[in-house]
């Protein structure tokens, strides 16, 4: 047998014509092939050009990642399709929601540990807080694990959005003749 | 752009004739009345009536694959589409350009369970290259103009084009293909000449080399088979074909292996595991070819030349991959190795063919026929005969079903051109060969059609003879009965301690009988002794025609890699597995 290859995580980036079932077509891509979603964002980012920003944070092989890039690639509707992992350093940010409901000391705890995560309070009753935290993915886990002794009743979390470093541009030029 | 405003269904009409389409295949049905209306109303292109959508698609398949065009193919809404659905996710599987238009419920009613009403985007998705919902009559001609672009551009496929009935029956603006380009589809087809140089590199320091060659040297069409032809004699290397490439390189060329992989030859299968660099045109590294992966030719350098890049790196790993088309990719490697003055290392190559003679000399394909009038047709016979009766004509096209029969064919008859040979490789459809046949006639009224079919998967589309003999079209149904679904039986033989679960056919129709039912000619032959008469009356007789040779029942089909094993485990006739040593669990569990 072959040597087990590691799993790696990888966030890419795929540039998408924003039409009706884009989406379903990616989607349907990774349940139909076997590959994890571990999250995935979309949005219009280009509304003059009507072009979407999927952001997928995926994990497999060295050789499944390759294939999702390329099976990606080959979908009709979609412009480009970008490894931020393998291109080098990114940047990876979640917003997270998070709702708690306690009182007495729980209460004072988690506005303690709310502050120490820079976690804001959107919302507020005497017996509930809702949090609005971002960060990487890691830090909103830390957070929701924090919470969750202390009287944590919802989370709700947009997935990971991502962009590289440096001074390049993914949307090429199309987003500046906009508007 | 002109301000002609037209109906949407004329739209469509407007838009596959300036596509250059002459045929469609289809069925009407309630979502697709105008189409047909408008279709009715014009001369420009013929519509071949099926009796079950399935067929249309194969049908539009074997149209597609024996002239190089797109096929077409119109079915209506719900079960016109569900029909539909085999035969496109052959398609996809097959890389065959196909656009097939669904009718679909009103725009209104879509999403309200209406009559006839089915999700045939959301159920296509996955089976098709792309498809589209054309909810607004001014896109109609661009989407149609797009989805011929789609289906016939880089690898080719199906697309399915829905089309709400109210979309049909609106006017809008008609837009020319030429005023149509696609915003984001552009597949490479010219190779970096940086890893041309490289694989021409090491292939003229190869010592055991073999060509390896698919599907994608036919789909790049017939050029790319001259220069394939061209790079193996100029190089003096052996070549092998997968089931979908035969015919791109002559079969009876001395440097011709004969098939690869599970029911491959003996040569061709050792060749590919012994040798040293492996040139791969346009195939795929499918299961049915590799066996056992971890054991796939385990030492040799591997170039992989394919349009698709999703299909390099995706099962086996190459060392030189190069994507492009393979026309333009042959023609690049031909003007490096002249350019260079490339040599093949004349030693090593003529050691490596006394190697593959010996292999040769086993002679795998040989079966024994007792020659008596009397005797039992064997149906590798049966199968030989047929290609030796129609040797030295030009313009025989050969069909076939799926299962032993199918192996035999592409064993037994010599392909020498492209495009003559249709088959369902990736999906394996029972009920392919007919209809694809019909799609081939259609093609080429005057050509020799031949399906070569099982007993069992004939039964599939038998309702297809019906359209035969309404267009007059002469197919030549050649069913080489052994009253066994025989691939089924031989794997439950081999692999299933002989237990026959379902796979004997009870209850066959008199297949003479029920082809005079159909308005089409019977004929018969059980005794070796007839087969040659049959054979020659079939081909002189201008009408659909269904043959019926009662073959030899136990027969398998022979070489064979079972599942799970590598290709130097090949197992070549007279070799018979029993009970439990022929059950390895993980061979199993693969089909």
């Amino acid at each position: 047998m072959p040597p087990i290859e590691p799993i790696e995580r990888h966030t890419i980036s795929v540039l998408v014509d924003n039409e009706p079932g884009v989406l379903a077509r990616v989607i349907g891509l990774f349940s139909g092939r076997g590959y994890n979603i571990e999250s995935l964002t979309v949005a219009e980012v280009d509304t003059y050009g009507r072009r979407s920003r999927i952001t997928i944070v995926t994990s497999g092989s060295r050789m499944i990642i390759e294939q999702i890039k390329a099976q990606l690639d080959r979908l009709v509707p979609v412009h480009k399709v970008l490894d931020l992992t393998d291109e080098g350093s990114f940047v990876e940010r979640e917003l997270a929601l998070i709702k708690v409901a306690a009182t007495g000391d729980k209460r004072i705890e988690a506005l303690r540990i709310a502050d120490i995560f820079r976690a804001r309070a959107v919302d507020s009753t005497l017996e509930s807080f809702v949090f609005e935290v971002t960060g990487s993915s890691e830090k909103l886990n830390a957070f929701i694990g924090l919470m969750a002794p202390l009287g944590l009743v919802d989370v709700s979390r947009t997935g990971v959005a991502a962009i590289a470093r440096g001074k390049e541009g993914f949307l090429g030029e199309a987003i500046l003749a906009g508007e | 752009m002109s301000d002609q405003r037209l109906t949407g269904a004329e739209i469509v009409l407007k838009s596959l004739a300036d596509q250059g389409v002459e045929v469609i295949f289809g069925y009407p049905g309630g979502a697709v009345l105008p189409i047909y209306d408008a279709l009715f109303k014009q001369n420009a292109i013929r519509h071949v009536l099926v009796r079950h959508e399935q067929a249309a698609v194969h049908a539009a398949e074997g149209y597609a694959r024996s002239t190089g065009k797109v096929g077409v193919v119109l079915v209506t809404s719900g079960p016109g589409a569900t029909n539909a659905v085999t035969g496109l996710t052959d398609a996809l599987m097959d890389s065959i350009p196909v656009v097939c238009l669904t009718g679909q419920v009103a725009t209104h009613l879509i999403g309200n369970d209406a009559f006839q009403e089915c999700d045939t985007t959301g159920i296509t998705r996955p089976c098709t290259k792309h498809n589209y919902l054309v909810k607004d009559v001014n896109l109609l001609a661009r989407t149609l103009h797009e989805a011929f672009y789609v289906a016939r551009s880089g690898r080719p496929g199906p697309v399915v084009i829905d089309i709400p009935k109210d979309v049909q029956f609106n006017q809008g603006v008609y837009v020319a293909p030429e005023q149509v380009v696609h915003r984001t589809y552009r597949p490479q087809t010219e190779p970096d000449m940086r890893r041309v140089e490289e694989a021409v590199e090491l292939m003229a320091r190869a010592r055991r080399p073999i060509f390896y060659t698919g599907g994608g040297v036919i789909n790049a069409g017939p050029r790319a088979s001259e220069l394939l032809r061209e790079l193996v004699r100029l190089t003096g290397f052996p070549c092998t074909s997968t089931l979908m490439g035969l015919g791109a390189f002559p079969a009876s060329d001395r440097q011709f292996l004969g098939m690869v992989g599970m029911h491959g030859t003996y040569e061709s299968n050792l060749a590919m595991h012994g040798c040293d660099v492996m040139i791969n045109i346009g195939a795929r590294f499918d299961d049915r070819v590799t066996g056992k992966l971890s054991a796939f030719s385990p030492g040799s350098k591997k170039i992989h030349v394919d349009i698709d890049p999703s299909s390099i790196n995706k099962s086996v790993r190459v060392d030189i991959p190069i994507v492009g088309d393979a026309a333009a990719v042959l023609e690049a490697m031909i003007a490096v190795w002249k350019k260079r003055n490339c040599k093949a290392d004349k030693a090593a190559l003529d050691a490596w063919w006394a190697q593959i003679g010996e292999w040769r000399a086993r002679e795998c394909l040989k079966f024994q026929q007792d020659m008596s009038p009397s005797a039992i047709i064997k149906p590798q016979y049966a199968i030989k005969r047929l290609a030796e009766l129609t040797a030295g004509r030009d313009d025989v096209f050969i069909t076939t079903e799926v299962g032993q029969h199918q192996m035999w064919a592409a064993q037994h008859i010599p392909f020498e051109r492209p495009n003559h040979w249709m088959t369902s490789g990736g999906l394996g459809t029972m009920g392919y060969g007919l209809p694809a046949a019909t799609g081939v006639q259609v093609a080429h009224p005057d050509a020799l059609v031949v399906d070569v079919a099982g007993e069992a998967s004939i039964m599939m589309n038998i309702q297809e003879i019906a359209t035969l003999v309404q267009y007059q079209l002469p197919v030549k149904v050649f069913i080489v009965n052994n009253r066994w679904m025989g691939m089924v039986r031989q794997w439950q033989q081999l692999l299933h301690g002989e237990r026959y679960s379902q796979s004997y056919s009870e209850a066959l129709p008199d297949f003479v009988k029920l082809a005079e039912a159909f308005g089409a000619v019977g004929l018969r032959a059980t005794e070796l002794g007839q087969l040659d008469d049959v054979i020659g009356e079939m081909i002189e007789t201008r009408r659909p025609v269904i043959v019926d040779v009662n073959v030899a029942e136990n027969e398998n089909c022979y070489p064979m890699i079972p599942g799970g094993a590598a290709h130097n485990e090949i197992l070549l006739g007279g070799q018979h597995l029993t009970g439990e040593q022929s059950a390895p669990e993980e061979g199993m569990v693969l089909v």
